[in-house]
């Protein structure tokens, strides 16, 4: 993978999957602590301890045996890379919670990339024709904050519109670049 | 400055054409979205496909994601379904291809031979 964006693609990706209503996805970037962290919750269908352990294991993973996958390992050999770590816990029936810690500055820190067309993607696979997903998407630099939440998009505008139409993905794609924008300091 | 206000204009504007969208009768373009295809690029070519039905007004056209096909190495990869036709696969697709697919095949009815699965195989 290129960059973190596309990461939580893939990521949040395995949440929809999973079945979840609703997938939380947080940034915090933390220039003091030289600390980068990024969360991703839902409230999927879970894994029980066995299987998570399995998935963790990047050296029962190759590239032919697409039984295991590849995204978990991939994620966690980008932390492991960066003095950072992966850890995901997970209840059965109840949900995952998947935490990526990388030092910030380190050299093997793969870019942000964009987060925009991360949301836009995920928003249109939420959105297919026999599910709903929400997202919480909220990033956090050095204590300013930038957050969009579907619910209150969907609230504004009304059942009859599915999140994925054009002009929708538009607009969030706007709001997204223009609240980064802020954040990073106007940059 | 963008207001989530903005969003009642869209609700105003869309809502005809998405009543059209809503009889899915229309062509259905797949994107693969796994990791390999992820990786591989399909991030971007899901977006141009999406700019490009905005660009056109193609409102019955739906856009949708799938996961690992078993290709790997053919990704990123983009099947077409129109009604009353065979499914016509796309690999190593790029945001360049996938406008000529869009507006060759979606607008124009004109399989674009030389992206499809049958070529590369040749
Ligand atoms: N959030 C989640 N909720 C429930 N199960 C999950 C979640 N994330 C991962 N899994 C399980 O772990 C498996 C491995 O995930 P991983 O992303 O590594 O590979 P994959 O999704 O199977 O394939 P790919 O290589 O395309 O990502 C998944 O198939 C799924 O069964
Ligand atoms: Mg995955």
């Amino acid at each position: 993978m290129k960059d973190l964006s596309l990461h939580i693609l893939d990521l949040s990706q395995n949440s929809i999957s999973a079945g979840a209503g609703l997938v939380e996805i947080s940034i915090e970037e933390d220039t003091k602590e030289d600390r980068l962290t990024i969360c991703i919750n839902d409230n999927g269908k879970g894994m029980d301890k066995d299987f998570l352990e399995k998935v963790m294991d990047p050296f029962v993973t190759t590239r032919t045996s697409r039984r295991v996958g590849l995204g978990i390992p991939l994620m966690l050999a980008a932390c492991s890379r960066c003095e950072g770590e992966l850890v995901i816990e997970s209840e059965k029936n109840v949900g995952t919670r998947l935490k990526a810690v990388f030092k910030h500055s380190h050299i093997d820190r793969a870019p942000m990339g964009n987060m925009a067309e991360t949301m836009l993607s995920l928003i249109l696979a939420g959105s297919d024709v026999n599910r709903n997903v929400d997202f919480v998407y909220r990033h956090i630099i050095d204590g300013r904050v930038f957050c969009l939440d579907t619910r209150e998009i969907r609230t504004a505008l009304g059942n009859d519109i599915n999140l994925g139409e054009p002009e929708v993905l538009m607009w969030i794609k706007d709001y997204i670049n223009e609240g980064l924008k802020n954040i990073r300091g106007g940059v | 400055m963008k207001t989530i206000q903005e969003l009642e204009e869209i609700r105003k504007k869309t809502l005809d054409t998405i009543n059209i969208r809503k009889d899915r009768s229309g062509t259905r373009i797949v994107v693969g979205m796994a990791t390999c295809g992820i990786a591989a690029g399909a991030r971007p070519v899901l977006l141009t496909i999406m700019d490009e039905i905005k660009k056109h007004d193609l409102s019955d056209v739906v856009v949708a994601q799938t996961g690992c096909i078993g290709m790997c190495r053919l990704e990123p990869i983009v099947e077409v379904y129109k009604p009353g036709e065979e499914k016509v696969t796309y690999v190593k697709v790029n945001p360049s291809k996938a406008i000529r697919i869009v507006n060759e095949h979606i607008m124009k009815g004109k399989v674009v031979e030389g992206y499809t699965i049958g070529a590369e195989s040749k």
